[in-house]
């Protein structure tokens, strides 16, 4: 006789014979493996279909860019949006271009938008895929249930236009293992990036620092539902204790983090700026843009959490301060929302057709005369003024020309003072060189010159300008019959526009 | 004020307020003249526009006064609705002659008109009216702000459709956590959970020509308001999030009177008996310590 303990735990059906499957525990196993080998079908049939496209296709691997794609949307997820869909089709260009370079690139674009449209699955109602597949229920019997999934999905955004999420769905099975604790895994990647970044190993740290940022996108995302509820409902969550708790939480996370970033940020720039190899130079210049973005993650964050506490006060003043009503009406979420949503939909319908049937109101019955449908019909249609009403001719008046100079006179100074940058002047010899040409013209080169004196440095530098005039006093008395002052030095300067472009970028 | 009217408003005023002696022009013991009966009439059709304000026209509002005013008047004004297939939901200032269809009256709003599609199938019919319901659930959140008279409801096409999804994947964790397998059988569509209908259809879809998607949540919600605004439910307030709206004295009535109860006793019908202990649906959630469930606990109450 075996001890007892055994006895229990083998499963009956074992005893009973062969059966197809262990009983529900183990078809549940199956069924969620099942589920999850659905969510990358519509990668596989993407590989697929292509040979039915119109065209040859076959040279691109479509899975490939559809996780593309899913990454790509992951890590463009907003706080408040989601991914653009026209920046994810021309992120997507480069890959696929790769792919078949000497394809034109109007084909490379459709083949991005072909992948990201069937990953949302434009032509289903729902927009979203369905698999079939069959459990044993608890009583044996075997059932066939449709499993229905998105990968990509359509989120509204601000003022109406239309963004990309990945579904839960996607992330899990397709972006992959990301289903652990927040926190702790975020500190544990950003202090191995440190580590590498002091120890000098870059392709390390990139693996790191990307990693880091898929988690705090998720970690956002957390506080962007949270932050969510918080509007909707003061009575939902607990602000005696719970929310206050996790604000201050959420806060001393955003400030750790923020300094932990920077200095992770100014490491990086030095290691990036110090750099001889330029593939290290490259792949430090692409750390300190992951690790920017995650600054400013954290910095939306920090706002939507100081937003928090006067929402929860006017709410507050708005819900439970008022006088109490005298009587109580329906509770429409507790009484009726709440218990038809479990519901099977056959039963549910006749609750919210009861419903529609009677909180639509009234709307009165068109109807027409007999006479004027007569008229209507037979009137020939009215013809259309394609153009519109004529436009009134303008009445111009041709204003004075009150301008002190010319615009050839204005030429002729810009040509004097396009100086060669290594050889500047003296604004005396420019002046004599103007008064040969146009006695009026020396206002105009003093005028110039003069404002030379300070020169817009930082609209050039905006503007990316490739030179500037510039002037500048020595203290030498000017000699001249017509002006005084000093004898300043006007020259050119050169100004390297695509290092301020790369700092600009950088900067914003 | 409104409480005042509301006792004249013709459905409910007690069997025993004397009718007579004749309290105006129109005696009852002379009968109603064809002209009493056109002002009725008038006011019956001043109630059929329900976008029109009493305060805006001055013929309107002595019309109602003299409702108010004269018990004969009231009551052949209230037998001109009814014999229109009209029930008179109140009679005030602020909410004007209200008036709605009873239900085999020609001024009732059919499904199939409403939208063409729904007529066939099912599960866009439920969608549709999810949305109404969901509609009035989101400006009334709670018991007191559907019987304050005072309140003033404001929503959001995004936020009605944000509110439904939280409540659905409510639901959905819930199955989860009770290791259900919520897929519904292949053979058996019928069967299928109402918010996994809800969930799984899309929020907003990208159309060619920059419109919402008419099948999406949102498409179907937005439908759902600009029907209640043409019929005097609720007015327009701004372009934030898909359409920002807030309610009308009427919308109260309407859903408080008419719609609430009858979508109550069609649940009552199915066996399913709410929970009603006064503020029963709005308590904290059970766990306060719980903070990965706040994350998630988009839902106005925790029922």
């Amino acid at each position: 006789m075996t001890s007892p303990a055994s006895t229990e735990s083998v499963p009956p059906q074992l005893s009973a014979g062969p059966r197809p499957a262990q009983g529900p525990a183990a078809d549940e196993g199956l069924a969620r493996r099942l589920r999850a080998l659905a969510c990358t079908a519509p990668l596989h049939d993407l590989d697929t279909r292509k040979a039915n496209l119109a065209g040859e296709y076959s040279v691109y691997a479509m899975a490939e860019v559809a996780l593309a794609a899913i990454d790509l949307v992951t890590l463009n997820m907003d706080f408040d949006t989601g991914a653009d869909h026209e920046q994810i089709v021309a992120r997507l260009l480069p890959r696929i271009a790769a792919q078949a370079p000497r394809r034109p690139a109007g084909e490379h674009e459709r083949v991005a938008r072909w992948v990201l449209e069937n990953l949302i699955n434009v032509g289903s109602v729902d927009r979203g895929f369905r698999a079939v597949y069959g459990t044993f229920g608890p009583d044996g019997v075997y059932v066939r249930r449709d499993y229905d999934f998105k990968l990509i999905e359509e989120v509204p955004g601000y003022g109406g236009s239309v963004y990309l999420r990945t579904t839960d769905e996607a992330v899990n099975v397709l972006v992959g293992a990301l289903d652990t604790d927040v926190t702790s895994a975020q500190i544990a990647a950003e202090v191995k990036l440190e580590v590498l970044i002091s120890r000098g190993r870059l392709a390390d740290a990139q693996l790191a620092a990307e990693q880091a940022r898929y988690r705090t996108v998720q970690y956002a995302e957390t506080l962007r539902k949270t932050l969510e509820a918080t509007r909707r409902n003061v009575r939902a969550v607990d602000w005696l204790n719970a929310v206050p708790d996790m604000i201050a939480e959420a806060l001393d996370h955003v400030a750790d983090r923020y300094r932990h970033e920077n200095a992770i940020l100014t490491n990086i720039r030095k290691a990036r700026d110090e750099a001889e190899d330029p593939e290290h130079k490259r792949r430090a210049a692409e750390l300190v843009d992951i690790v920017k973005d995650c600054i400013r993650r954290h910095t939306q964050l920090q706002s939507r959490l100081l937003e928090a506490g006067p929402l929860f006060r006017a709410e507050q003043d708005r819900q439970a301060f008022a006088a109490p009503a005298a009587r109580s009406g329906v509770d429409l979420y507790g009484h009726l929302v709440a218990p038809l949503l479990p519901l099977p939909v056959e039963q549910a319908i006749r609750v919210t057709d009861a419903y529609f049937a009677r909180g639509t109101g009234l709307r009165s019955p068109a109807s027409v005369r007999v006479a004027d449908l007569v008229d209507m019909l037979l009137s020939p249609p009215v013809e259309r003024e394609h153009l519109g009403a004529e436009l009134p001719e303008p009445d111009l008046i041709a204003t004075p020309d009150d301008s002190r100079f010319s615009e050839e006179q204005l030429a002729s100074a810009m040509e004097l003072l396009d100086l060669e940058h290594d050889a500047p002047r003296r604004l005396s010899g420019l002046l004599a060189d103007a008064r040969r040409r146009d006695p009026d013209l020396p206002y105009l080169v003093a005028l110039l010159a003069v404002h030379a004196a300070s020169p817009p440095v930082g609209t050039a530098y905006r503007q990316g300008e490739q030179r500037l005039l510039f002037a500048v006093d020595d203290g030498t008395e000017l000699d001249d019959p017509e002006f005084g002052g000093a004898d300043l030095i006007v020259g050119t300067a050169l100004l390297d526009a695509a290092g301020m472009a790369a700092d600009r970028t950088e900067a914003a | 004020m409104s409480d005042q009217h509301a006792e004249h408003a013709g459905p409910r005023r007690e069997p025993d307020v004397p009718l007579g002696p004749p309290s105006g022009p129109m005696s009852a013991a002379s009968g109603v003249t064809p002209a009493d009966a056109a002002d009725a009439a008038r006011l019956v059709s001043f109630g059929l526009q329900p976008k029109l304000m009493p305060a805006r026209d001055a013929e309107y509002g002595d019309l109602l006064r003299r409702y108010r005013e004269e018990p004969a008047f009231a009551r052949l004004a209230d037998a001109v609705a009814t014999g229109l297939g009209l029930v008179v939901l109140e009679v005030s200032p602020r909410a004007g002659m209200a008036v709605t269809a009873a239900e085999d009256s020609v001024f009732a709003v059919r499904m199939g008109d409403y939208a063409r599609r729904a007529s066939a199938d099912s599960v866009d019919r439920f969608l549709h009216g999810l949305a109404h319901l969901a509609v009035a659930a989101l400006a009334f959140p709670r018991p007191e702000d559907l019987a304050d008279d005072g309140y003033i409801g404001r929503i959001t096409v995004n936020g009605v459709d944000a509110f439904v999804r939280q409540a659905c994947r409510r639901l959905e964790e819930r199955a989860e956590e009770r290791g259900e397998n919520t897929d519904p059988a292949s053979d058996a569509p019928g069967l299928e959970a109402a918010w996994r209908i809800y969930a799984r259809r899309s929020a907003t879809g990208a159309t060619k020509d920059a419109r919402r998607l008419a099948g999406s949540t949102t498409g179907i919600i937005a439908k759902a308001v600009a029907f209640l605004t043409d019929s005097g439910f609720l007015q327009r307030t701004g372009d934030d999030s898909g359409g920002a709206y807030r309610t009308t004295a009427r919308y109260q009535l309407q859903v408080r009177d008419m719609a609430g109860t009858a979508a109550m006793a069609e649940l009552l019908e199915l066996g399913i008996v709410p929970v009603t202990d006064g503020s029963a649906t709005l308590v904290p959630p059970p766990d306060a310590g719980d903070l990965e469930l706040a994350a998630d606990a988009g839902l106005p109450f925790h029922p």
